[in-house]
């Protein structure tokens, strides 16, 4: 069971890959889906490796994603 | 032939005085410029920025001495373009709020004043003119930042600006500025000039309750409701300040009625027309003059400032020697009363404009005048005044 | 694995995580103009968890910005916002904090903005020691303007306005705001997320002026000129060349286009802000005749 989750604004991502390669246990790749913008946004790969450490949140310069540890549902990191 | 200077008055239903404790109660012997910052604690200002700059220094070196007596803050700032915005920092916190300066000082301040035009932050700014261009005379008169006072800065925009021609007037009308600023949400230039501002009168203040003061416009709405640049149709938006509650935007750049960027060019246009329209459409309510015989002239003479004064000896040289001769001071430089001037040119043969510049306001007569009326200049390049001789000359040469 | 997905699917989340930074966004105005890569809206997560974490009264900060793609930052924030003129927003925010000095006004602007145009307030303003936090978004160029030379750009680099490579020596910011007075001057990068926002949160509680430097990715501009890939490749350059050096003589830090990236927390000390000594002035001169400033009368806000 993973011990936290992610949720991705899909429309605001801009592809940076900021999220994939600072998200410590590697949950996350670029997609080969595409947003109305033409970017390919992250999906979750590893959704068992989550820790909902949020750094994914942290990196996003467009605020399109973040996680949360599952036991405080919603809200993000403690 | 005093002006009725309520003219251009409030109209609210509530009537605000002035804090006592700003009030210099009492009848002085006082310069011009000690009067103008006597005028701007009398209107509530409690906070100045300014930097030195002859011959408007003294304005707020007397506000850095009575401020701390009553309750408000002056800083000394690194230089103009920092006095003129850091003015406006004090007014989003909430208070009233002036800077004050001379012709290289003014023009380091235009962008600022286009920034307070453009985000409507009501403020003073005084400028006391000196001989220029550049470093010019900064010891001697002049009248020559009249246009500059209009036009200084880029873009489209509205300002208000007053002349006062005595000590007395620096006092009455800078709290008159305060209040046109308060109404209007717009800067206002107060173009004093070196000598009114250096010339020492008798100045009466009364007392505080005797002084009409237009608070700020504060919105009374409700967070979901409040729009920072939303008008009901009187085409000035209600303020909010820093602090309150209401967590609004404030932008230099073109901008909606929530006060977001929209750079589009509906946008601009519905801005740029209710900046302009705020202030032409109330052109009635805010022009001031002083006039006197202005029925049956021949010849109206128009002046402001210091050059009033000595029009005034020419006016009268030239009715004893039976010209009929009108007197039209400008009290209110800007928004210039096109109709007013349109009007008198159909009924007068001539306009007389001496002015302390190589012809300025001038061009606003004759401009106004459609050329129903001649218009001449009386220009001096400034460093001293006119000599009444030299301004009868032309009254005369108008009036054949 | 990276099959394409279905992205309707994730849009229509049941129970989306709540992203801490969205109670501080306008989020009408998303997404922003900042490009990919750009690192002012990682700066402004920092800023989030810092506002949280120093639990900050949001209703009496002010956040003024000036003129770059670091200055609008101010329109995106949910708070009382003042984007202002080139350069000068700490002199507004200097005429704000002095009116209301309830007030905890934040000076959010890019490296341009603060030390060119805005450099003589700059140091004014550290001089006084103004009561004032400044985070300094630095991407060692004029982005918004299309990639002109700034004070801070590192000698070598490749600009619009030095198409020839910089050669002009640049400005070590830690450096010129310490010698001017500065209480509290730290750096960090995009890479160092969370560090940069408990560096926020200590500027946040100090009193004084503070202020913070913030290495970001410029990848649009700085980047692409100067061959050194995209956004991601500047987190990752951070993340290789920075050396936490808490305490490091400031003189020490300056940076070059491709050398050693020195962060942390530079200076930490304590002097009389300018309000405590305007105070202490007055009241010496003036005794029972100075009359404190009264506090702003906050309108209650209907709700």
């Amino acid at each position: 069971m993973a011990k936290g989750r992610v949720s991705i604004v899909v429309e605001r991502c801009k592809a940076c890959g900021f999220c994939v390669e600072f998200c410590p246990t590697h949950v996350l790749a670029l997609s080969s889906a595409f947003n109305s913008k033409g970017y390919h946004p992250p999906h979750v790969v590893h959704p068992e490796k989550c820790s909902g450490c949020d750094l994914c949140g942290m990196y996003c310069p467009d605020f399109a994603i973040a996680a949360s540890k599952v036991a405080s549902g919603k809200g993000g990191e403690k | 032939m005093t002006p009725d200077l309520q003219k251009a008055d409030l109209h609210k239903d509530e009537r605000h005085t002035a804090d006592p404790g700003g009030v210099l109660t009492g009848i002085h012997f006082m310069d011009g410029d000690h009067a103008c910052c006597e005028g701007a604690l009398a209107a509530g200002s409690r906070f100045a920025a300014g930097y030195p700059i002859t011959p408007s220094t003294e304005v707020v070196e007397r506000f850095a001495a009575r401020v701390p007596t009553v309750g408000g803050t002056f800083i000394q700032m690194e230089d103009e373009l920092a006095a003129s915005i850091t003015l406006q920092g004090a007014v989003w916190a909430g208070a009233k709020a002036f800077t004050v300066t001379s012709g290289p000082g003014f023009s380091l301040m235009m962008e600022h004043i286009g920034y307070a035009a453009m985000t409507e932050t009501p403020c003073v700014f005084v400028d006391v003119q000196r001989g220029g261009p550049s470093t010019g005379l900064p010891t001697l008169p002049a009248q020559a930042d009249m246009m500059q006072a209009r036009w200084g800065s880029h873009g489209d925009y509205e300002i208000i600006a007053l002349c006062p021609n005595s000590p007395q007037e620096c006092f009455d009308l800078t709290i008159k500025a305060f209040n046109l600023a308060e109404e209007y949400r717009v800067p206002v230039m107060f173009m004093m000039d070196e000598v009114v501002g250096h010339m020492t009168e008798k100045v009466v203040i009364p007392p505080a309750d005797q002084i009409e003061v237009v608070p700020r416009k504060h919105t009374h709405k409700s967070v979901a409701d409040y729009l920072p640049y939303g008008t009901n149709g009187d085409l000035v938006p209600e303020m909010a300040h820093a602090g309150d509650g209401y967590k609004f935007h404030v932008t230099g750049l073109t901008h909606d009625e929530r006060g977001y960027p929209n750079m589009t060019p509906p946008v601009q246009d519905k801005l740029v027309r209710r900046l302009q329209n705020k202030i032409l459409n109330a052109v009635d309510r805010i022009s001031m003059f002083e006039e006197e015989q202005i029925e049956g002239a021949d010849v109206v003479v128009i002046s402001y400032g210091i050059t009033s004064r000595v029009a005034q000896r020419a006016i009268e040289a030239a009715r004893k020697k039976g010209l009929r001769v009108g007197k039209l001071r400008l009290i209110t430089a800007w928004p210039f009363p096109d109709k007013k001037i349109r009007e008198l040119a159909a009924k007068v043969k001539a306009f007389v404009v001496p002015e302390l510049n190589l012809g300025q306001m001038v061009r606003e007569v004759e401009r106004a005048a459609s050329g129903q009326a001649k218009t001449f200049a009386v220009s001096h390049a400034g460093g001293g005044v006119h000599n009444p001789e030299d301004i009868l000359k032309v009254i005369v040469e108008a009036g054949r | 694995m990276t099959d394409s997905v279905n992205t309707d699917l994730v849009n229509l989340e049941v129970d989306p995580v709540v992203n801490p930074v969205e109670a501080f966004l306008r989020s009408d105005r998303m997404p922003h103009i900042w490009c990919p890569g750009c690192g002012i809206g990682t700066t402004v997560n920092s800023f989030a968890r810092a506002l949280i974490d120093s639990k900050v009264d949001l209703q009496t900060l002010a956040l003024v910005s000036g003129i770059g793609c670091t200055g609008r930052v101010a329109g995106y924030v949910k708070l009382d916002s003042f984007h202002t003129t080139h350069g000068r927003a700490i002199p507004f925010a200097t005429g704000m904090k002095l009116a209301n000095p309830k007030l905890n006004v934040v000076v959010y602007s890019g490296d341009g903005d603060l030390s060119a145009i805005g450099g003589n307030h700059l140091i004014h303003a550290a001089r006084r020691n103004i009561d004032l936090k400044v985070i300094c978004v630095n991407n060692l160029i004029y982005a918004m303007t299309g990639g002109q030379s700034a004070p801070t750009t590192p000698d070598g680099s490749t600009t619009s306005t030095n198409p020839y490579g910089v050669f002009e020596p640049s400005f070590n910011l830690p450096h010129l705001v310490e010698a001017a007075g500065a209480v509290y001057v730290a750096r960090w990068t995009t890479f160092h997320v969370r560090q940069l926002a408990r560096a926020m949160a200590e500027a946040f509680q100090k009193k004084g002026f503070s202020f913070i430097e913030v290495i970001s990715p410029c990848p649009t501009l700085y980047q692409r000129r100067n061959k050194m890939g995209d956004g991601l490749d500047a987190m990752k350059f951070y993340k290789e060349k920075s050396k936490v050096r808490h305490g490091a003589p400031t003189s020490e830090v300056g940076l070059t286009m491709t050398g050693e990236i020195v962060v942390g927390k530079f200076v930490d000390r304590d002097r009389p802000d300018y309000q405590n000594l305007m105070g202490a002035q007055y009241t010496h001169s003036l005794g029972d005749r100075y009359v404190e400033q009264p506090p702003v009368e906050q309108e209650p806000v209907c709700s």
